[in-house]
């Protein structure tokens, strides 16, 4: 559906993307998650057509849209754009901003196409109103049904929910999913927040510096981060140095952890190309500590925040290493106590030193 | 509207005046309308009102002798005139001033920095003076018709003393308006929104029509009404070229006929078309507000006219360049220097001194009334305010002949008064107290020219948060106080724009001058007027120069001006 091949731009001297290849299936719902600056929106502005590219090839529906030294004008490639300011027009109502790209279609079908539309995003009473007039989310609404109203081939959505509360931002993603999915439209979305990401996306790509770190569905990033990078912008969690014993055990300072291990070290087949005794670290997540007051384990608590369902506690270990934990509520320890504690990993993710 | 709305006092969250007013029952706040704020901004919305209300009602009591007069022998050809002359310079104003506002404002070709500041320069030379420089240079007995004679034996040009060429003057010297108000407001559309167009399927000739263009209408049609103000305002330029309109007439009826009546009464109708455009201008400013609502998305990326197109659309702001500017500019330099060795003699030193003094005194006015009126409409921004500042400002709109009536005729009232109470009480004839004086052209000049310096003031005042006002308020800083310690400091760019801007145009201001101005007292415009009625244009260039580069100073602040820099 959508194809990027090696693809590859630059701005002067300074590399902005660095090979980037991934491909969606019809019906998808693509992200590319990272920090500002990493390339994702340039990228996204690639397969619009707004920026050329130097190297590689875009294709969307197997036709080549753009190449080294040749690009289709972004108005012929019949890709849908969301913007991060919804870019809607101040001069036009409601209605003529979704109408605005039905240039082919006669009177009544136009009138028809806008209403279904705006039926879909559930602003059929607000069609009248001028952009002005709308709230933040309203607006947002508007911008998809412009986009999705010419039936494009692709919707591209350019951080479209980072102008909005927390609240209506989770509630609005789940409601776009659910529109993407009932249409079968195929999107690539780039966020730099990953609930944002994980809400909406079948398929994350996670970016750092002009690379796509690592490419998957979000149950795989967070629990199976490729490297540091993916670790540690993905979810919470601390490094803890460790020890390789075997192929299938790492030995940190909490005790010794069982399971299959992932991350640098896992390239290989596990920790089988270690050499044993080798050095590593290992990513701890708040969930693998659980606190158990029987536990002969005891760590100071440094730092606490209390998030409602739970407290996340920042837990000094004896030998000065920090981890952090996820406790139910009603544990409510005062800074400075010692907590028992004791690990609940079943999946370890080690990277090499 | 309930009584308490038109009353500041309330309206005002401002924690110490609440101090103040705590104790003060409800019924005696709305006793607030005769508050300080509001007598000052009324006070300067009179000087405005009095030459309005004076020239319009001699339309509603019309001298039925003068009426049939005007209208068997004036009225259709000055009719015709004026409607040809707006519909001229007003398509050749928009034709130029928004195709060069586009390409310098969205697209890269050769040399489009330069031409981005260089399209303003036109604004330094008044319309009357590129007008005589044209008449000069391509008259019959100009130096180009008789080269184009001599040497290729091309006998027959287009005369320049027509229609055509007072439009096409006109449009030259006037495009820069609208040049202005559409790059800023296509500068303000980013390039967002035409990338939305063009994922919508539209390619950028399309999105130009469907986008950009009715999204900065409301800057354009402001533009287009100002131009269109100075165009019904202009008399210089129309009467180099013997072209008849209001204006002329007004001008004739008072000088040529003495027949004060008859001129306050083609005042009144050309008044009636000036209200046309303040309306069509205000509605425009309604509209504005969208222009602001959406933003975003960098300026940087241009579209890029490579090759034979770019160097077209360079020769085309080239073309302009020259015409509208470095012709007439280089004209005028030539002449001045072959006029200076015979023309510059004391008499030459008095133009220019007075009017340096008539600018300066009528700057200094104009910013005094503009920052009072601005702070007035700071202390109590009520509905009530706005209009009152709106009414007070409403002068740029009405040309400098129909103020110089307006005023003339009450002082000329008063002064009659005056010598009759002093005869009647001292037996003693006196002559003309008021009329004749320099404070006849300097009120005038204020009504005229007052939008100018307040637009700049209100803007400075704007960006002036009111959180600043209440942190200066609970330190016990207020009123006038605060004015001077907090206000007029962070005023200080904003205020200078406005001096620079209003010395300019009264430097350039010459119906208002001439027809108010003291028995044989002449300034740089009038002298300039006077040489091209004869003909002397080498002499009229020397004062024009004078002007012209006294002109281009304001222009510096317009190009310094973010908007328009940031290119």
């Amino acid at each position: 559906m959508l194809k990027l091949v090696s693809v590859a731009q630059s701005y002067g001297r300074k590399t902005v993307l660095n090979d980037i290849s991934f491909q969606l299936t019809p019906g998808q719902i693509g992200c590319l998650l990272g920090p500002s600056g990493c390339g994702k929106t340039t990228a996204l502005r690639l397969i619009a057509g707004f920026e050329k590219l130097d190297r590689g090839e875009i294709r969307i529906h197997g036709e080549t849209v753009a190449r080294a030294g040749w690009s289709l004008a972004p108005e012929k490639r019949q890709v849908g754009l969301v913007f991060q300011d919804y870019a809607l027009f101040p001069h036009l109502s409601v209605a003529t901003n979704v109408a605005f790209g039905l240039s082919g279609l006669d009177n009544d079908a136009r009138t028809l196409r806008v209403r279904q539309m705006l039926k879909l995003v559930g602003l059929s009473r607000e069609a009248g109103a001028w952009p002005h007039q709308l709230s933040g989310g309203q607006q947002q609404r508007v911008a998809l049904a412009r986009a999705l109203a010419p039936k494009p081939r692709l919707l591209l959505l350019d951080e479209p929910f980072s102008n909005l509360d927390v609240d209506l931002r989770e509630k609005l993603s789940l409601e776009v999913r659910d529109i993407l999915k009932h249409e079968g439209i195929t999107a690539l979305l780039v966020t730099h927040d990953q609930h944002e990401a994980f809400a909406m996306a079948d398929a994350i790509g996670v970016m750092n510096a002009g690379v796509i770190q690592q490419w998957g569905p979000p149950y795989t990033l967070y629990h199976q981060p490729a490297n540091r990078f993916v670790a540690d912008f993905i979810g919470q969690g601390t490094l803890l140095p460790g020890t390789v014993l075997n192929h299938r055990q790492v030995e940190i300072e909490l005790g010794v952890l069982d399971g299959v291990v992932d991350g640098d070290c896992g390239e290989d087949g596990g920790c089988s190309h270690c050499e044993l005794g080798c050095q590593v670290d290992v990513l701890i997540r708040p969930d693998d500590i659980i606190h158990d007051d029987a536990s002969p384990l005891l760590a100071e608590v440094e730092r606490k925040a209390f998030r409602g369902a739970d407290f996340l506690y920042t837990l000094r270990l004896p030998t000065g290493g920090r981890v952090l934990a996820q406790v139910d509520s009603h544990h409510n320890h005062a800074l400075g106590e010692h907590i028992g504690i004791r690990l609940g990993v079943d999946h370890v993710v080690a990277f090499r030193k | 509207m309930t009584p308490a709305v038109g009353c500041g006092e309330e309206r005002t969250a401002s924690a110490a005046r609440h101090r103040s007013t705590r104790f003060v029952p409800r019924h005696i706040l709305r006793l607030c309308f005769f508050s300080a704020p509001r007598i000052t901004a009324w006070a300067i919305a009179t000087l405005t009102l009095i030459p309005v209300l004076v020239v319009a009602s001699a339309l509603l009591d019309p001298d039925q002798e003068i009426w049939a007069h005007l209208w068997r022998y004036t009225l259709p050809e000055l009719l015709v005139n004026t409607v040809w002359l707006a519909l001229g310079v007003g398509l050749g104003v928009s034709l130029l001033g928004i195709t060069l506002a586009w390409l310098t404002a969205a697209c890269e070709f050769p040399g489009r920095r330069f031409f981005t500041w260089a399209l303003l320069l036109p604004l330094a030379l008044p319309a009357y003076v590129t007008a005589f420089v044209w008449l000069g240079l391509l008259d019959f007995t100009g130096s180009l018709p008789t080269w184009l004679r001599e040497a290729w034996g091309i006998q027959h040009l287009p005369p320049i003393r027509s229609r055509g060429g007072v439009i096409l003057v006109l449009a030259l010297a006037l495009y820069p308006y609208v040049y202005l108000t559409a790059r800023s407001a296509f500068q303000g559309q980013g390039r967002r929104l035409m990338e939305a167009a063009q994922s919508l399927g539209l390619s950028p000739v399309r999105g130009f029509f469907r986008v950009a263009l009715p999204m900065a209408r409301p800057g354009i049609v402001a533009g287009l009404s100002l131009a269109l103000m100075e165009t019904l305002a202009d008399f210089g330029t129309v009467s180099v070229f013997n072209y008849n309109t209001f204006t002329t007439a007004i001008y004739k009826a008072w000088f040529s006929l003495f027949s004060l009546p008859a001129a306050s009464q083609l005042a009144s109708i050309l008044i009636f078309f000036v209200l046309v455009l303040v309306l069509l201008e205000q509605v425009s400013r309604q509209n504005k507000r969208y222009a602001h609502s959406a933003r975003g998305g960098g300026g940087s990326t241009r579209i890029h006219l490579a090759g034979w197109r770019g160097w077209l659309v360079a020769s085309f702001a080239g073309l302009v360049f020259l015409l509208a500017f470095a012709v007439p500019f280089t004209q005028l330099l030539i002449w001045a220097w072959y006029a200076a060795g015979t023309d510059l003699d004391p008499r030459y030193f008095a133009f220019i001194g007075h009017s340096l003094l008539l600018s300066g005194l009528g700057a200094l006015l104009v910013a005094t009334l503009a920052v009072a009126l601005g702070y007035a409409q700071r202390l109590q921004p009520t509905p009530g305010m706005v209009f009152t500042a709106r009414l007070a400002t409403i002068g740029y709109a009405l040309p400098g002949a129909v103020l110089a009536v307006g005023f003339f005729i009450p002082v000329a009232w008063a002064d009659n008064l005056i010598i009759d109470q002093v005869r009647a009480w001292t037996g003693r004839e006196v002559g003309q107290i008021l009329g004749g004086t320099l404070a006849v052209m300097l009120l005038a000049y204020c009504a005229r020219f007052l939008a100018v310096g307040f637009s700049s003031v209100e803007a400075g005042l704007g960006r002036i948060t009111r959180s600043l006002d209440e942190a200066a308020e609970v330190l016990g800083v207020t009123g006038l106080k605060r004015l001077r310690r907090v206000h007029l400091p962070m005023l200080r760019v904003p205020l200078l724009a406005a001096l620079a801007l209003t010395f300019v145009d009264i430097m350039k201001e010459l119906p208002i001058t001439l027809m108010t101005r003291p028995f044989g007292w002449d300034t740089l415009a009038t002298r300039i007027f006077e040489m091209t009625s004869e003909g002397e244009w080498e002499r009229a260039a020397l004062p024009a120069v004078a002007i012209a580069i006294v002109g281009l100073l304001p222009i510096f602040f317009l190009i310094r001006d973010p908007d328009a820099k940031a290119c």
